[in-house]
């Protein structure tokens, strides 16, 4: 099967070239069979990229230690579910595991337009044909995953301890599913300026497909943030490093565009910028990988430098060169159908979140850049750190969870002072009664009141929209809360499904501006002494020591202190944090010893313990932090992803087989004039 | 005012804004990255130099490393093969900190030519690997990557 696998790479790499040269040969000369063969071949692609998987994995789990690759990041005591995550533990797992997404939606794509879209589809194919072949490419030439030892040492490497953590077996493949997800998008849109096609029908094709991208870059980015808090120790989660910042930028690019999408579905405004929006989220996602794998910026994360680096940055300038001409020559193409309006319309609401999310992309890639600019500019590199992301996104952001509530409360076109009326008193009445009721409670800081309250007035509009929506039916079709809130949603997914989205981004804005209240303390403690510390809610906590513990575990030694720990006298239970040193059978010490940090987690806060040290057998030393509302941005995640699910889900999939994805917006329409919007 | 026109105003508002913050945060965090051997030459040109606060790209020297038993300081020596420095750090080194790694230490030089950090950042050189900087070594092949001498090639 290993051999297999190998062989199935080179198969796949030659029918990726063939996909790409005859798929752009039948489109420029008309010729079906071609065309057909093309599309065959996408297939194929996918077929042998599968096997080539297979056979890795199949390598994996027999412990094949004479491949480079499986003798680096696994061993033979490593738990089994760790064997196939191993998978993209290195960098040409992660090429193959690349490559095999990638094909994946790529067939699925092509066999999804197998009948629609007929006059673009070849360029499409063609275009994901090169990209596949790229991926296949840098493997075949220069990051081999079935390179071999020219010896079979008896044990593996063993995979680092830390990435032995749910987390991090989930965090790489849903980024991965992430970033390919925007080469589909990309690819209509080189099949779209090709053919000068460029209404909203490639549009509807693509809508889906960045959804998919945007829905598995959160989770991922979620993930990653996750794993850096509990495993890392920092009690942080998010501190603007070069490799976060690359999973972030397409974000941003996505984000946007899914709202522009709107705009142009409705008004026909804003078609070369939705060109650009899907392309340079396909470039940066590129962009992203050559600066963390081509060791060009400093990273904590830096992975292995290779000549990989290279091979980005050709393509990111090849792809990026023949965009812009393809663009250039087809403005006249993409002229607007009609002009804005009004300043207080919808549009503008949207036109301005565009504004703001690709400024918060820019001044992210400037800050990440900038040691590349400055040292080509002035000849010395210059770093900014967090604080330069922190003032220039905070404030950026805080305009963005603005606009997330003023967008739906205006009408498309021009808004009326009725209507206005109408729709802002209930939501700035919820804003300003948050704020008043902190500002109470004797919240000082300015940073954290604004988001509060603008976070207070977003809430109030999201919770608007759904009580008019559902009173409306209940008017309408005489039916009870629940039933008139499911079949809303139901619908409606699109609408509502956003307004789920939303309310896990006032979530998450709450959870980020309660980091305002941090507070930390060092202690260093014997037996039965104990620390006090008041957090930021003025609770009175104790810890008192346990003692420190020293056990052997298998493939460990683990020397753990534990606390008793009480609030305002009552008891908590205990709380622990470890430090490991991982062994191999012999005994011998494996990786540096890591922290196992204690958490103690809450609504209110987690209380984050880390041993940093044994004095002595008797003495710890200890780190404790308080982080307020950290819980509240995971579930705000997962209430992000939950909302992007809804509005995926196939709707009314046989009116949208029927007359294609248009059929979608009439019927909203109906509905929006039901519950009294104006359209 | 058409419209258009005023959205664009708008437009310029925010990013003349975004661009205000960013030029001026930029002044108040930007750092100099160097090595051990740029920063040599910087304070050797200008002995004010040291006034700045610094980034120091380099590696831990092996066998250097000295930690006060509550790990909260730790002293080491840093390098990158040209020039050597002592480095004080004080607070907590993250579990990747250890012999021949690579760092970036955040801080200044005080008057006796000891780094004074006040962050340390460890890496690998994949966060995936193990034994960073020493390619090709598996348990049970003593000499490191080496193929063993008494074992025949396949």
């Amino acid at each position: 099967m290993i051999l297999v696998g190998e062989l199935s790479l080179w198969i796949a790499l030659l029918m990726a070239a063939w996909t790409s040269t005859v798929s752009f040969a039948g489109g420029l000369q008309g010729r079906l069979d071609l065309v057909k063969s093309g599309e065959r071949a996408m297939y194929a692609t996918f077929a042998f990229v599968l096997l080539a998987s297979i056979g890795l994995w199949t390598a994996l789990f027999t412990h094949d230690f004479s491949l480079k690759f499986v003798a680096s990041f696994t061993s033979a005591n490593l738990p089994t579910v760790y064997l196939f995550t191993a998978f993209w533990a290195g960098q040409e797992g992660s090429l193959l595991f690349w490559a095999l997404i990638m094909t994946m939606y790529a067939a699925i794509a092509v066999y999804a337009n197998r009948k629609t879209n007929r006059a673009m589809m070849p360029y499409v194919t063609g275009t994901l044909g090169v990209i596949a072949l790229f991926f296949l490419m840098t493997m075949a030439f220069s990051e081999n995953p079935y390179e071999r030892l020219d010896w079979v040492p008896p044990d593996g490497r063993g995979m680092n301890p830390q990435l032995q953590n749910p987390g991090m077996a989930a965090h790489p493949p849903m980024l991965y599913l992430g970033y390919v997800g925007t080469a589909i998008p990309f690819a209509f849109a080189i099949g779209a300026l090709v053919t000068r096609q460029l209404d909203a029908q490639w549009l509807g094709a693509v809508r889906r497909w960045a959804l998919v991208s945007w829905f598995f870059l959160t989770i991922g980015i979620v993930l990653g943030m996750w794993w850096a808090y509990v495993e890392l120790g920092w009690a942080g989660y998010w501190a603007w490093d070069a490799v976060e910042n690359s999973s972030f930028l397409p974000w941003l690019t996505v984000t946007a565009f899914l709202h522009s999408i709107m705009i142009q579905e409705k008004r026909g405004m804003l078609r070369k910028w939705n060109v650009t929006l899907v392309v340079l989220s396909f470039l940066l996602t590129i962009l992203g990988t050559f600066i963390t794998r081509s060791g060009v910026i400093e990273s904590v994360h830096a992975f292995a430098r290779s000549s990989i680096g290279n091979w980005f940055l050709g393509f990111l300038i090849a792809a990026t060169v023949l965009t812009a001409w393809l663009v250039s020559t087809r403005l006249n193409d993409l002229q607007a159908k009609a002009e804005l309006e009004s300043m207080v319309s919808r549009e503008a609401a949207f036109l301005y979140n565009n504004l703001v999310l690709v400024g918060i992309c820019f001044a992210t890639l400037w800050g990440t850049l900038f040691p590349i600019l400055s040292e080509a500019v002035k000849g010395d590199k210059i770093t900014v750190g967090p604080p330069f992301f922190n003032s220039v996104n905070g404030p950026l952001g805080l305009l963005l969870l603005a606009l997330t509530g003023i967008g739906p409360l205006i009408a498309w076109r021009r808004a009326s002072v009725t209507n206005l009326r109408r729709q802002f008193a209930m939501p700035a009445a919820a804003g300003v009664v948050v704020f008043v009721t902190l500002i109470a409670l004797g919240m000082r800081d300015a940073y954290a009141l604004i988001s509060y309250l603008l976070a207070g007035f977003v809430f109030g509009t999201i919770i608007q929209e759904f009580v008019k929506g559902v009173s409306a039916r209940r008017v309408m079709y005489g039916e009870s809360v629940v039933p008139a809130f499911l079949r809303l949603v139901g619908r409606n997914r699109r609408r509502y499904g956003g307004y789920i989205v939303h309310f896990g981004v006032v979530v998450m804005f709450c959870a980020f501006a309660g980091l305002m209240f941090k507070k930390d303390i060092t202690a260093t403690l014997k037996t039965g002494e104990s620390v006090k510390a008041t957090d930021a809610y003025g609770h009175e906590w104790v810890f008192t020591s346990q003692g420190i513990s020293s056990t052997q575990e298998l493939n460990r030694r683990v020397l753990a202190v534990a606390f008793n720990v009480t609030r305002d006298g009552q008891p908590m239970g205990l709380l622990s944090s470890e430090k490991r040193q991982h062994v191999n059978a012999l005994g011998e010490p494996t990786f540096e010893p890591s922290t196992e940090v204690g958490i103690l987690e809450s609504l209110k806060q987690d209380v984050y313990l880390v041993f940093t040290g044994a004095v002595d057998r008797e003495t710890a030393a200890i780190h404790i932090n308080f982080n307020p509302l950290v819980w509240w941005v995971w579930f705000g995640g997962i209430i992000m992803a939950f909302g992007g699910l809804i509005v995926m889900w196939p709707q009314a999939q046989r009116a949208e087989r029927q007359s294609g994805y248009v059929a979608q917006i009439p019927m909203e329409k109906r509905e929006l004039e039901a519950i009294g919007v104006g359209v | 005012m058409k419209a258009r026109n005023k959205f664009l105003l708008g437009g310029v508002l925010v990013l003349g804004t975004a661009s205000y913050l960013m030029a001026s945060s930029i002044d108040e965090t930007a750092t100099y990255y160097l090595t051990p051997v740029e920063l040599a030459a910087k304070v050797a040109d200008n002995p004010r130099f040291v006034k700045n606060g610094v980034k120091v790209g380099a590696r831990v020297v092996s066998g250097t490393i000295k930690r006060d038993p509550g790990g909260r300081e730790v002293s080491f020596m840093m390098t990158d093969g040209k020039q050597t420095y002592p480095v004080h750090y004080r607070g907590v080194a993250p579990d990747t900190f250890t012999d021949g790694v690579d760092i970036v230490v955040e801080g200044r030089l005080d008057g006796n030519g000891v780094f004074q950090a006040t962050t340390l950042l460890a890496k690998c050189a994949s966060r995936y690997e193990n034994a960073p900087g020493q390619p090709g070594q598996y348990p049970g092949a003593p000499g490191g990557g080496e193929h063993p001498a008494n074992v025949p090639k396949a």
